[in-house]
């Protein structure tokens, strides 16, 4: 298969495209789909100082490999969910890829922060691990880049993942979700402005883009993923996709420009700041504030149980 | 007097939830490797040493390629 641009040995063919690049083409394709990206929907101005949500996978560190090379100021967040040997393998990751790039990597410990590790936030919250999971990112992500000075939060969302989000958004009719699916979020009373980058390139790219690029990422999934929804409707997509290459694309892009505009009658809620924490929330006391509380009172009712527990060698009668 | 002929194959690292090591006797193209396995050809890069090959590509004995999946989410 040879290069589309110059007829060289190709590396990677894009049926959506009907194209393929050879490596120097395929980087130039990459970067000239990020700065469209950037471009088109005023994500990033010159001097703005921008935090990428960084997990150890291909996505956000391809992004944060590929802002840095575009000449952005872009440091690193990573959030250590506690998830074991998976959460130490991509923090791992993270501080190889900021060592080798002289880049500025954030760490913050889930556990350290609110008392327990995601799995075990979401136990005593009787919720899934995915859903906990989200709400603390959310949640820490924008506290952390709006209280050290970021003017932008930056996350490794691709074409397949919005294109699974909208498609579980419109079988669901999420009305809310769809006004405001966008690949930027603008700030707003305490939200830091949120952009996505990577939404024109499909995960096959950013992987490709990764291994090119000698990123040493964790190929291997989060052990909690196993049957997430995202994953059934990216396989229905890609589905699609095989059948008919392009049509991630128009579904997304479609949407965005002539789709999206008829659900701007559902505004946005007000947001007000937490009763306990001040992080804005459309709620008295924020999603994130509640875990936290109802996990303490989970872990505090579980203490009188232990104390009564028979000593060690001491026999129950 | 009996005499041994080594199969010549292609050895395929499978990553991710299907973590195997396969071996496919004879010569056949990128494309061909993954139909013959179920693999949809979008969902996966396939790499030999630090190069990405293309559908096209002919593997020939003694080959080794991983296969490794892309998709992600959760």
């Amino acid at each position: 298969m040879r290069c589309t641009v110059c007829r060289g040995q190709a590396v990677i063919d894009i049926p959506r495209h009907h194209s393929a690049f050879c490596r120097d083409h395929f980087f130039e394709h990459f970067r000239s789909q990020v700065r469209r990206a950037i471009r088109e929907w005023d994500m990033l101005a010159p001097g703005q100082r921008v935090l990428v949500a960084v997990s150890g996978g291909k996505d956000s560190l391809a992004l944060w490999d590929v802002l840095l090379d575009l000449g952005y100021q872009a440091d690193g967040l990573y959030l250590d969910l506690g998830i074991g040997d998976y959460s130490c393998r991509s923090l791992e990751a993270c501080q190889r890829f900021a060592q080798e790039h002289g880049a500025t990597l954030h760490v913050v410990a889930v556990e350290e922060r609110y008392g327990l590790p995601v799995p075990q936030l979401a136990r005593a919250n009787r919720r899934a691990t995915c859903a906990v999971c989200g709400t603390t990112k959310r949640y820490t992500f924008n506290r952390t880049a709006r209280q050290l000075g970021y003017d932008v939060l930056a996350t490794g969302h691709n074409l397949d993942d919005e294109a699974a989000a909208l498609l579980g958004n419109l079988l669901h009719w999420n009305v809310d979700y769809l006004a405001r699916q966008a690949p930027v979020l603008p700030a707003r009373d305490g939200l830091v402005k949120r952009i996505k980058p990577l939404y024109r390139l499909g995960e096959r790219e950013t992987a490709a883009y990764a291994v090119l690029r000698r990123i040493d990422y964790v190929v291997d999934e989060c052990p909690h993923a196993v049957g997430a929804k995202e994953l059934l409707y990216k396989e229905a997509l890609n589905l699609i996709e095989r059948q008919s290459p392009g049509s991630k694309q128009s579904l997304l892009f479609g949407f965005l420009e002539k789709g999206r505009q008829f659900f701007g009658i559902y505004e946005p809620p007000p947001l007000r700041p937490c009763a306990e924490c001040g992080e804005p929330t459309t709620a008295q006391v924020c999603a994130q504030c509640r875990l936290v509380r109802r996990a303490r009172e989970a872990v505090a009712a579980l203490k009188p149980l232990r104390r009564d527990a028979p000593a060690d060698g001491e026999e129950e009668r | 007097m009996l005499s041994f002929k080594r199969v010549r194959a292609v050895r395929v690292h499978l990553r991710g939830p299907r973590r195997e090591t396969l071996e496919l006797a004879g010569r056949r193209t990128v494309a061909q490797v993954l139909a013959e396995l179920g693999i949809d050809p979008g969902t996966v890069l396939v790499i030999r040493g630090d190069e990405l090959l293309t559908p096209d590509v002919v593997l020939g004995a003694e080959d080794e390629v991983e296969v490794r999946p892309v998709v992600s989410g959760g």
